[in-house]
């Protein structure tokens, strides 16, 4: 069905996307674009629009205009340009192909580790309770908690609780895997067995769009830094460039002079 | 005090406040069933619903909340089927105004709890590609459950207590049972006493139960 040979080459792809709540401008004709495999992370200093591109992926928020296509297909709206909403049915067939790992986990506190992950798996994948059960265990294992599939979320840490959000999402089989500030809610001590996870994953090529405040991690995890300022993209290059302190974007090295002093 | 306690008149006709009990217990359980399955769909239509059915499912709540119960029980038993051709009996008719009733106050328990689900959860349903109604079944209900169960038992108890309104249009519930008794045997203070220590014993193990039941929904799944 797809014609593959028309899309572009980026798995996704959003173009000219801009969004306003009231006269506020939080999205401003927005571009960017991920390869398979790609790893990219979104930085910028807070109400830059991060958070609301992340969301506007999976369509969490709507957009006013502009096109964001995954695999060559037009996520929120039946076609660009038409603003015309897909179906509740459509829209979450969607989301499926994406995965998000959001800031507070937001894990379902009534199932157990094991059950967060068997919910999609079983009804939106369609699979069988032993078969999610399976899955639900092989990916806890790969975060690490293979020993915590029947806790509930109330007897998890934070760090925990996050990888489970991570196990939970990528156990779908995403396309493409949103990380919204997946740290920030967490103890220091605690970020570091959640990165680790994010880059294990990354070296098996799943792909990512993240944002972080993470700045070391963003250097060594990214294969691109997006520099958003005021709803737009300021600056896009490989993490080298953009983290360089002599950068000739001014406000991108005020960001990053700002961050500079108020981290180390 | 030349008042000497004699409860013997009173365990004569016990039969008449244990067979009450049990139909005072059969009357809330029916009411509160009918009147949770009233709130729960009116509570979750109500929320997302557009603003004409919420000003509808409010005037039906206010309503209800601002009208005393014993007025409500009249209207149906008495003012009802001369207005429109129905025929019941009493305690049908009671059943009938509790479960509206009951209905109203468990559609504002209910309510509540829905927009108390953190929004964060139901991001999460969507992100993984549940659809309206599968979140609302695998994510919202259950999470409203756990919020509203202290707030649910406390009107389950008031509901039950409630039926003894229904004395009033001669359903022989546990307080129709006390006041036959009384007429019969003049035995007030011992009737009542009785009777007292019938719903204190009998509300308190429904609390209990009820507790057991929040204690399970918070340890385990």
């Amino acid at each position: 069905m797809s014609d593959a040979s028309n899309a572009s080459p980026a798995l996704l792809d959003v173009r000219d996307v801009s969004k306003a709540f009231g006269t506020v401008e939080v999205l401003r004709s927005v571009s960017l674009q991920v390869k398979r495999g790609e790893v990219v992370t979104v930085i910028g200093p807070s109400g830059s629009g991060k958070t609301t591109l992340l969301r506007c992926v999976n369509f969490l928020e709507s957009y006013d205009s502009g096109s964001i296509r995954i695999d060559g297909k037009e996520v929120g709206y039946r076609e660009a340009g038409t603003r015309q909403r897909r179906s509740e049915r459509d829209l979450a067939s969607m989301r499926a192909e994406t995965g998000m790992v959001f800031q507070s986990f937001n894990l379902f506190p009534h199932l157990t580790a094991a059950g967060n992950i068997m919910l999609g798996l079983t009804k939106v994948r369609g699979k069988s309770q032993a078969e999610a059960r399976q899955a639900a265990e092989h990916w806890l294992g790969r975060v690490g908690l293979a020993h915590k599939a029947d806790s509930l979320p109330a007897e998890l840490s934070g760090g925990q609780q996050q990888r489970v959000g991570i196990a939970r999402a990528v156990a779908m089989e995403p396309k493409i895997l949103l990380l919204d500030e997946i740290t920030s809610a967490l103890d220091p001590e605690l970020v570091g067995e959640v990165l680790a996870v994010v880059r294990s994953l990354a070296e098996d090529g799943m792909t990512m769009l993240m944002v972080t405040h993470e700045m070391a991690f963003a250097r060594d995890a990214s294969s691109r830094i997006v520099f958003m300022a005021d709803g737009g993209v300021s600056a896009v290059g490989p993490p080298k460039e953009i983290l360089a302190a002599e950068t000739s974007n001014e406000r991108l090295r005020t960001f990053l002079a700002r961050f500079r002093a108020s981290h180390f | 005090m030349g008042y000497a306690l004699n409860f013997n008149l009173i365990w004569r006709h016990f039969d008449k406040l244990w067979g009450g009990l049990l139909l005072s217990l059969e009357l809330a359980v029916i009411s509160i069933a009918i009147g949770t399955v009233i709130g729960l769909v009116l509570a979750v239509w109500y929320v997302s619903a557009g603003r004409t059915v919420r000003a509808i499912i409010a005037a039906y709540v206010e309503f209800i909340r601002n009208v005393p119960l014993i007025l409500l029980v009249y209207l149906v038993f008495y003012g009802l089927p001369t207005v429109v051709d129905l025929a019941y009996s009493a305690p049908t008719s009671f059943v009938l105004t509790l479960s509206v009733y009951s209905g109203a106050y468990l559609v504002e328990v209910f309510r509540s709890g829905l927009e108390a689900v953190p929004r964060g959860q139901l991001d999460a349903g969507k992100a993984i590609g549940l659809t309206p109604w599968q979140r609302l079944i695998h994510v919202r209900l259950p999470t409203m459950l756990r919020i509203t169960l202290p707030a649910l038992s406390n009107t389950f108890i008031s509901l039950f207590k409630d039926t003894s309104i229904a004395s009033v249009i001669s359903v022989p519930e546990l307080t129709f049972g006390a006041q036959w008794i009384n007429f019969n045997t003049f035995r007030i203070v011992e009737v009542y006493l009785v009777t007292t220590a019938m719903y204190l014993v009998t509300g308190y193990i429904l609390l209990f139960g009820l507790r057991l039941v929040e204690r399970r929904f918070r340890a385990a799944r």
